[in-house]
């Protein structure tokens, strides 16, 4: 039966490569993992097998990381910034993108695409600059000067995001509005939001999640510890000298990473189509 | 009796008037996005432009013009000359690899089976998780007394442990690190794009093609390639960009070692902008990024007209 050999030939084939593509995407967390939970008698020894736990795993890092450094006021930076920056977008992009795609001339495509494009404007082009402004406006070395930056990448993303979804909004639902009495200012509050929730939930997501996955600026920005958020915390301030603590850094970016990680996985699809323009319906 | 004819203006009925005509209404919508990115995003770019030729540093803040003086003493440099290479390397290095990698992972992806939304959640994964923390679980895989890639070598007797190379105290191995980790990280996203471009072909041009006698290769590079083209554009675009300005990877990894081996132009703007005080010379190396991002630009431009038609 050559045919079925064959067969089951490229299967196993196929689930290689599949198994290839898991371990080659997913082994860094699970290396992550497995050191976040080893004792350092374990962690440190050359001639145990790295791959599992040689002796009972422990908590030990995760209690020194809450105990010992200032991973919880780590965490907590970065929820103040996520929520400030969260709302400074909205109260910006949710406007800005309704008005782009209820524009009727060329103006507010050329207009959208130009805000769109700012995006692209690289922290590391601009961090000089903007580390002189905020230096000037007393900032420095302030979480507060992140919540100031981080709508500068956000904006022109949730705005071209919101754009794309009120364009597909139905025009007439706010033009039944409008005739039944309602103020062009009040159809937008009235009709058009209400209708976008979900959209705004993906762009409340994606605020965080880029607030959450910036290091650049934070780097530059900020420099005394009780100030950073958690990715730059973790990784730069579990090192002391020139001693790295493995365990507590694993264990500290697990924790900083898996909320992220699932955010992205719900919310992906939409934000591939945010970045595709609308390429792909 | 004329009196009671006038019209009556209140200041409250003229704003509402006001917000009632279109075009004044959507320039109050859109003005405060654009305002914010008009102050910290187009003011600093004129900003960084200025300072590269003057003569400013933190300690002696003048804005003293210099001409090109700043670009000429970095050219001159055979470090940033370095870095530049570096640079291209580290893009076009990685999101080759990355391409690779994304356009066999999604004909993978494709088919239908069981645990597939599983697989694709975990493949995700290096492309959510933030940057930082990815690269400093890559530096502990890189360790050079504890690296596990190094004790899977030795345990599998391809190499001994006097053998065992330092992934990150070598020239050429921590740029070759440098540019997987980058790659690691671009290729899901490199799935995702080509999965979204291929399942938006409708199947009916599929099927008529293999009924007109295209067969695999065929289908694949001359009806599915070009017709997924703009949308692979756009996003390796945004790989160029976001790889050929990046700091952080290198910033974690390696500091630019050894001896400038992994340098690239973030990087080194931050060491002479930030770390220096030199803002005037850290601007100037930053402005090298400029003519490849005024390209890609161009080309993004062209790619959204083309989508529109």
């Amino acid at each position: 039966m050559p045919r079925t050999v064959t067969r089951s030939l490229r299967e196993v084939a196929f689930f290689t490569a599949v198994a290839f593509f898991v371990i080659l995407a997913a082994f860094p967390f699970y290396w992550m993992l497995i050191t976040a939970f080893k004792p350092n008698s374990d962690l440190y020894n050359v001639t145990n097998i790295p791959f599992w736990f040689n002796e009972p795993p422990t908590l030990d890092h995760v209690i020194y990381l809450f105990k010992e450094t200032l991973f919880a006021r780590w965490l907590l930076n970065s929820l103040i910034i996520g929520v400030c920056v969260v709302i400074i977008t909205l109260v910006t992009a949710v406007p800005a993108g309704y008005a782009l795609a209820r524009m009727t001339s060329r103006k507010g495509e050329a207009l959208g695409i130009a805000i769109f494009l700012t995006y692209l404007v690289p922290p590391t082009l601009l961090f000089l600059p903007l580390s002189r402004i905020i230096a000037e406006l007393g900032l420095q070395n302030s979480m507060w000067s992140l919540v100031l930056v981080y709508p500068t990448f956000t904006i022109p993303f949730c705005s071209w995001l919101l754009m794309g979804f009120f364009k597909a909004l139905p025009v007439e639902i706010e033009e039944a509005a409008i005739v039944d009495g309602c103020s062009l200012f009040g159809a937008f509050i009235k009709m058009a939001i209400p209708l976008s929730l979900p959209a705004i939930l993906t762009v409340v997501i994606f605020t965080f999640t880029l607030t959450l996955q910036e290091f650049v600026y934070a780097l530059t920005f900020v420099s005394s510890s009780s100030q950073k958020p958690i990715t730059l915390g973790v990784s730069t301030d579990l090192i002391r000298g020139d001693v790295f603590f493995w365990g507590e850094i694993m264990a500290g970016a697990l924790i900083a990473a898996i909320p992220v990680a699932i955010a992205y996985n719900l919310f992906l699809d939409r934000f591939i189509s945010g970045i595709t323009g609308g390429a792909v319906k | 009796m004329a009196v009671i004819a006038e019209p009556v203006t209140k200041p409250v009925s003229r704003f509402h008037f006001m917000l009632d005509r279109r075009e004044v209404l959507e320039t109050i919508l859109v003005a405060p996005a654009i305002i914010y990115v008009l102050l910290l995003v187009g003011l600093p770019l004129l900003l960084a432009v200025y300072y590269s030729v003057s003569a400013y540093t933190i300690y002696n803040p003048t804005w003293r013009f210099v001409g090109l003086a700043n670009f000429e003493q970095i050219i001159q440099n055979p470090t940033f000359i370095q870095t530049l290479v570096n640079t291209f390397i580290f893009t076009f290095g990685s999101q080759l690899l990355g391409l690779l990698l994304g356009k066999f992972g999604a004909f993978l992806l494709l088919r239908p089976f069981p645990g597939r939304k599983f697989v694709r959640a975990l493949i995700i994964l290096p492309f959510a998780v933030p940057v930082a923390l990815a690269t400093i679980a890559w530096q502990w895989m890189f360790d050079s007394l504890y690296s596990v890639i190094n004790w899977t070598l030795i345990a599998a007797s391809i190499l001994t442990r006097e053998e065992a190379p330092n992934w990150l105290g070598n020239p050429y191995l921590a740029m070759l690190c440098v540019v997987i980790i980058n790659a690691w990280r671009f290729f899901p996203f490199a799935i995702v794009i080509f999965l979204a471009g291929i399942t938006a072909i409708p199947q009916d041009i599929i099927d008529a093609a293999t009924v007109d006698g295209a067969g695999f290769w065929r289908r694949n590079y001359q009806i599915i390639l070009p017709m997924i083209l703009p949308i692979i554009a756009i996003g390796l675009i945004f790989g160029i960009v976001f790889t050929f300005t990046d700091l952080s990877i290198v910033f974690l990894l390696t500091q630019g070692g050894p001896v400038g081996a992994t340098s690239v132009l973030g990087f080194a703007g931050f060491q002479t902008g930030i770390v220096s005080g030199d803002v005037s010379h850290g601007a100037a190396i930053s402005l090298f990024m400029l003519p490849v991002l005024l390209v890609v630009v161009i080309l993004m431009l062209r790619f959204i007209r083309r989508r529109e038609i």
